[in-house]
């Protein structure tokens, strides 16, 4: 499939590191390397403190008393303190949790919907001969810039015909439709990969185009699934604008809608519950990027989803 | 390889007579329906028809509970007599002017200080790439809210050194340029793919204009930036489209109202105002046309432009 550009490079470098220093190394550089490798990481490691700065004084406030969260830079907590959880978590019309379920549930489904119906419509880009192959995944690819400003009205007023308004139908069925099509991309760059011997090996001995999608691409595809696994469910954690039009009656909120109420229902004095149920609703999408690191930046690197 | 130049490609093709019978086995067509099965229902159901629909409706004047008017340009006409709507309109440009091009210098700035050989990349990798992940939440809107507020982290720090600080999120003139900053802080993103593009430039372009005796500044002028340019130009696309359609970030930090003084009324927060609170879906849907020329003028800019700056090897 892609090639690993990383391989050949690396090795190469690894090389011009672990050798003598060539007399290009030191014409270049008239500080020691180790010297400026040290400044280098200095740098970076202070940045990278100030862009986690924010991220890591929500967690200390979340977990200080309200009263303390202001004017107190610093995040080495004196206590911990869990009452903003506790107080968080039943401070709007339902418990947390219920929030909580209603994301889950839209992201399961959109999950299996982009699963199936992407890597449906990318076997038959990337393997079938149709007329008109060229003109659809110009459309595909087209599709994948179309704002969804543009559908958003009709599609509302598509709905609220339906009566799906105030329910998940039209978060999830979209997904069971390949709306997703940057998935679709993606899972053709990597079918494409896939040598076609084995599926024509497939075929002389009698698999039809179902057997070799489910028994052969597939089971070979398992990191272009987990990409779209992993950044479908990213996706539709964070998503907030389809979720407020789709979703307006607070028993259907999903976490973001209910998170978002917060800022109308509750004063000043509720930063600290507001925190808590904010470093609630981030730690899914935290533990996805911890578990499936390898695959976000697979993935963005070949196809620039964000 | 990206999005970007696959649709180059493609758009480009010329087809050749008699190249689509080549290698065409019988039989496909029909798999082909079936595998596609729910991709055309999805185009046509909830992409291409909502499109028509939405150019219809238009040129109507429509609040859900009485049948659609026709009113024939009123609508659009209208839109160039609002100036809450042009209003918006510059706020979004701003925007989009600034913190694309911002978070593409930073992307690739770190991009080069994160590509030769550098130990530990994967962990600088994955933290400076967190930020975009989180970027887009309602929670990190909400955390924004707070940095830039009054009594914030900003101003806290500031107030370090004796400055004294201001509601960066509640001053009409500061207000948009706390967006810009979330902005530029998701910068992960594309410096993931500034860095697979740094690593496909071979090695020994660098060691040979090295014994040439060019510097590192010159190299990074005659050499990183050429054969980056598609990259460069494939990050710009996407960034500016999706900077457009920015929404959340400004919703919950002006609580909903584009406020103060509609100095974060982006261009598709206004759009929502217009047709799911005011329910005027006519009007909305024209907005949601205009939204769509500029960004389909923008990218075409774009690849226009592209001819005389992007240079592809291939």
């Amino acid at each position: 499939m892609r090639p690993d550009p990383a391989a050949g490079v690396h090795a190469s470098r690894a090389d011009a590191r672990h050798g003598k220093p060539t007399p290009v190394e030191h014409h270049r550089s008239p500080w020691p390397a180790r010297w400026r490798a040290f400044v280098k990481h200095v740098g970076l490691i202070t940045l990278a403190l100030i862009m986690l700065y924010p991220l890591v004084w929500l967690l200390v406030s979340s977990l200080k008393p309200s009263e303390l969260i202001f004017r107190d830079v610093s995040i080495i907590p004196t206590e911990i303190d869990t009452t903003n959880y506790t107080a968080g978590w039943t401070a709007l019309q339902y418990p947390f949790s219920r929030y909580l379920m209603n994301s889950a549930l839209i992201v399961l489904g959109s999950l299996v919907g982009n699963l199936v119906s992407c890597s449906m419509a990318a076997y038959a880009f990337a393997r079938l001969e149709f007329r008109g192959r060229q003109l659809w995944f110009a459309i595909m690819l087209m599709s994948i810039m179309l704002p969804i400003h543009v559908i958003i009205v009709p599609q509302y007023v598509l709905f609220s015909r339906l009566d799906w308004i105030n329910t998940f139908l039209p978060l999830i069925v979209p997904k069971l439709l390949a709306t997703d099509a940057f998935f679709i991309f993606l899972m053709v760059q990597f079918f494409r990969g896939i040598p076609k011997e084995l599926d024509e090996a497939a075929r002389l001995d009698g698999c039809g185009h179902g057997r070799i999608y489910l028994r052969i691409m597939l089971p070979l595809s398992m990191p272009a699934l987990a990409t779209t696994a992993i950044f479908t469910f990213i996706w539709t954690w964070n998503d907030f604008f389809s979720q407020l039009i789709f979703l307006t009656r607070p028993d259907m909120y999903t976490a973001p809608v209910a998170l978002r109420t917060f800022i109308d229902s509750t004063g000043q004095s509720s930063w600290g519950p507001m925190f808590a149920m904010s470093i609630v609703s981030l730690l899914p999408v935290f533990l996805a990027f911890l578990f499936g690191q390898k695959y976000l930046v697979k993935g963005i690197a070949t196809t620039g989803i964000k | 390889m990206s999005v970007v130049s696959e649709f180059r490609r493609t758009a480009g093709r010329r087809r050749t007579p008699g190249a689509a019978r080549t290698g065409t086995r019988r039989g496909d067509g029909k798999a082909a329906a079936v595998f596609l099965a729910p991709w055309f229902l999805g185009l046509g159901l909830i992409t291409v028809g909502p499109m028509l629909a939405s150019a219809y409706l238009s040129f109507t004047d429509y609040s859900l509970l009485r049948p659609p008017e026709w009113i024939g340009l009123d609508n659009y006409t209208r839109l160039f007599q609002d100036t809450r709507l042009l209003n918006s309109l510059k706020v979004t440009f701003t925007y989009v002017l600034t913190a694309v091009p911002l978070q593409l210098v930073v992307a690739l700035a770190l991009a080069m200080l994160l590509d030769r050989g550098l130990r530990g990349l994967a962990f600088y990798r994955s933290v400076f790439y967190l930020p975009s992940l989180l970027g887009g939440s309602v929670a990190v809107a909400i955390l924004w809210r707070q940095v830039f507020g009054a009594e914030g982290l900003v101003n806290a720090f500031l107030g370090l050194f004796g400055i004294e600080g201001k509601g960066w999120v509640s001053d009409p003139d500061t207000a948009l340029w706390t967006l810009v900053v979330l902005h530029v802080w998701t910068f992960g993103a594309p410096m993931i793919i500034f860095l697979a593009g740094l690593r496909q430039i071979p090695e020994m372009y660098y060691e040979a204009a090295a014994i040439d005796g060019a510097g590192k500044v010159r190299q990074f002028r005659s050499i990183t930036v050429p054969l980056l340019t598609p990259i460069i130009f494939f990050n710009l696309v996407l960034q500016v489209i999706g900077a457009f359609q920015s929404f959340t970030q400004a919703f919950v930090v002006s609580g909903g109202t584009g406020g103060p003084a509609d100095s974060t009324m982006f261009y598709t927060l206004y759009l929502y105002q217009k047709g799911f609170t005011a329910f005027q879906m006519g009007y909305a849907s024209a907005m949601a046309w205009l939204l769509l020329l500029i960004v389909a003028a923008m990218t075409a800019i774009n690849f226009l432009a592209s001819k005389y700056w992007v240079f592809y090897s291939d």
